[in-house]
């Protein structure tokens, strides 16, 4: 498999991140969720549930939340942003094939969900990037996790932290144009193609 | 897709599955071209889809009927791990097995094809002494006192502060759910021993069958059965929560070899053929002790392992489940093999070790086994619905 696998730079990227802001999009997914679904969602989103979601588990640097995202409504829904008190920058990203190796990036538009549909997060695909983390996520922990939607709904979901370690992607470098060193040692992948 | 199909036949239905695994396997060697290729589903028993519960009460791979393959598997607690990590630990541990046992992969499992045959997977988990030491609480189990007589005990099999006991009746599906159970604990926990062991495998024959052990005796015809109130006395406190002794002990198979059979049917009191007691012809018939030979001496010998080990009250009873073992033989030729001993009882002090203590002080078997591992586990309640086993313990 073509995985790039550079652990041990990704992790140094990894804390440096932590203070970098070249996207503007991050600062607000930092920003304090709306406390509760229940009493904004719309129509539109009171279907919208993540079923098995984890978060591998790391001290500090970068991490990822995976899980399926649920529309059981009748519109489609687009996740826009995604929050979570243990990371003060947190991106939607894809990972793609780019020279032989797999490399995410942010997902333009964020996350569509159709209607009756769902759309799955994992290692090697689509996931919610956490970075620079401010607590570290163990093993065993309950995250709670806000997602946004394009109608500026929220909907929380808890995330158990599980210790993994699959194949690692790397960041695109320069993806949406900013200046984004690239990444490496994305806790990401597996048994994946 | 992660649900799975329930076993079309569980439980009391495996009892016809020797013979119709037989009919079929002769089917299907057929030379008769109109015989049908593929068995109709109806006369298939699907052992790999059956399914033990996780949840419940009490935990599952107790009184569940043994499978065929068991790993139990100790740990030693890293020094962080306190209360609240054993919290975490235990919620992650109880996920897993829960998805195992309904034949579904675990979150961030890397090999998740490996999850769609349960075959009756239970994942059962006993907290040793320095768990609850770990956790600040007093431990109701302790180590075994030493039986000098007859221990041999090594390091490399004894103790643990957490064990996980994996029993299906596919060795695949025990090993995946191994790896999936050690992955979860790493955080937490090291490897301190793995013990593996086999009974015949699901459809051999007919379910409930006595199984045999590598000495070739019928090995648990005295045992409290599954579902009947002696089990229960034996077995579970009201709480749901009852103990496990796990010993590995070694069989002398070359010095067991040198015996006639009469000897070897006298050292414990039963015939190898039958498994009746001396006394009788049956393998369920009552032993007679009073019985006496032409000689004047009793039929069932003073000193064979049932008449010592005999127990008449099932609150003094215990439950034995072990499971066979039977590694490389050494280069000129000498078994090392024996029995994973597991035995559960509500009490240790009170019923255990009574036996091993009058076992150890006299039984003609003592020759021919030698306990080489000693372990003691409180075996929590089951988990509710959603919770994690040792929640009410913990928490
Ligand atoms: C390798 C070790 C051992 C072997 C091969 C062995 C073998 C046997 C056999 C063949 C029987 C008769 C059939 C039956 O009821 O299962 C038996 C009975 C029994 N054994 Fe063992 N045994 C071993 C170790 C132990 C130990 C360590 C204990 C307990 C400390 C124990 C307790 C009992 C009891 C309670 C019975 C039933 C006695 C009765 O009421 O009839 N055995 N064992
Ligand atoms: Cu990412």
């Amino acid at each position: 498999m073509g995985w790039t696998s550079r652990m041990g730079a990704g992790m140094a990227l990894a804390l440096a991140l932590g203070g970098l802001a070249a996207c503007a999009e991050d600062s607000t997914a930092a920003s304090t969720p709306t406390p509760s679904a229940t009493s904004t969602a719309a129509p539109a989103t009171a279907g919208l549930t993540v079923k098995d979601p984890w978060i591998k588990a790391a001290d500090t640097g970068m991490t990822a939340a995976f899980g399926t995202l649920v529309n059981g409504g009748t519109t489609d829904v687009t996740i826009v942003s995604a929050a979570a008190s243990v990371s003060p920058m947190m991106e939607l990203h894809e990972t793609t094939m780019v020279n032989g190796a797999m490399q995410m990036q942010p997902k333009q538009g964020g996350f569509t969900i159709p209607a009756g549909g769902e759309h799955v997060l994992e290692p090697g695909g689509d996931h919610i990037m956490m970075m620079g983390l401010t607590t570290p996520v163990k093993a065993g922990d309950e995250i709670t996790v806000t997602l946004t939607l394009g109608d500026g709904t929220t909907v929380p979901f808890t995330a158990v932290g599980k210790p993994y370690t699959g194949a690692q992607e790397s960041y695109a470098p320069g993806a949406h144009g900013s200046a984004m060193p690239e990444m490496t040692g994305m806790p990401s992948a597996g048994a994946h193609s | 897709m992660t649900i799975s199909r329930r076993g079309l036949f569980t439980g009391g239905a495996a009892a016809i599955g020797g013979a119709v695994a037989g009919g079929v396997a002769v089917a299907a060697l057929s030379p008769d071209p109109t015989a049908p290729p593929i068995p109709s589903p109806a006369t298939l028993v699907d052992y790999g889809q059956a399914i033990e519960p996780f949840y419940g009460n009490r935990q599952s791979g107790v009184e569940t009927e043994a499978q065929a393959h068991g790993a139990f598997v100790a740990f030693t607690l890293l020094p962080g791990t306190d209360r609240g990590a054993l919290a975490r630990m235990m919620r992650l541990l109880s996920d897993d097995a829960a998805r195992l046992t309904r034949g579904e992969a675990p979150l961030a499992d890397t090999e998740r094809e490996l999850a769609v045959v349960p075959a009756r997977l239970t994942v059962t988990f006993g907290f040793g002494p320095g768990l609850y030491q770990a956790a600040g609480l007093p431990s109701p189990v302790a180590p075994l006192p030493a039986f000098p007589q007859i221990d041999k005990l090594e390091e490399r099999w004894s103790g643990g502060d957490l064990l996980i006991q994996i029993c299906a009746d596919d060795p695949i599906t025990v090993a995946h759910a191994q790896r999936m159970l050690v992955k979860d604990s790493r955080p937490f926990a090291t490897v301190r021993w793995v013990q593996r062991g086999f009974r015949r495998s699901a459809g051999m024959e007919p379910a409930r069958q006595t199984q045999r052990n590598l000495l070739g005796q019928l090995d648990g015809t005295a045992n409290p059965a599954s579902g009947t109130p002696s089990f229960g006395t034996a077995v579970w406190r009201a709480d749901h929560s009852t103990q496990l002794v796990v010993r590995r002990i070694r069989a002398e198979l070359e010095s067991w070899d040198l015996l006639g059979r009469t000897d070897k049917e006298n050292a414990v009191g039963r015939t190898l053929g039958t498994g009746a007691p001396l006394t009788g012809v049956n393998e369920l018939d009552e032993p007679d002790f009073t019985k006496l030979d032409a000689t004047g001496f009793p039929v069932m010998p003073d000193f064979s392992h049932v008449t010592r080990a005999r127990q008449t009250d099932d609150r003094l009873k215990i439950v034995r489940r072990p499971y066979n073992y039977d590694d490389a033989p050494a280069a000129d030729g000498t078994a090392d093999c024996g029995l994973v001993f597991a035995s559960y009882q509500s009490d240790i002090v009170r019923q255990f070790i009574p036996i091993q203590q009058r076992l150890a002080e006299k039984d003609l078997l003592n020759e021919w086994i030698t306990p080489i591992g000693s372990a003691v586990f409180e075996i929590p309640p089951g988990a509710p619905e959603g919770g994690w086993v040792g929640q009410q313990v913990l928490v």
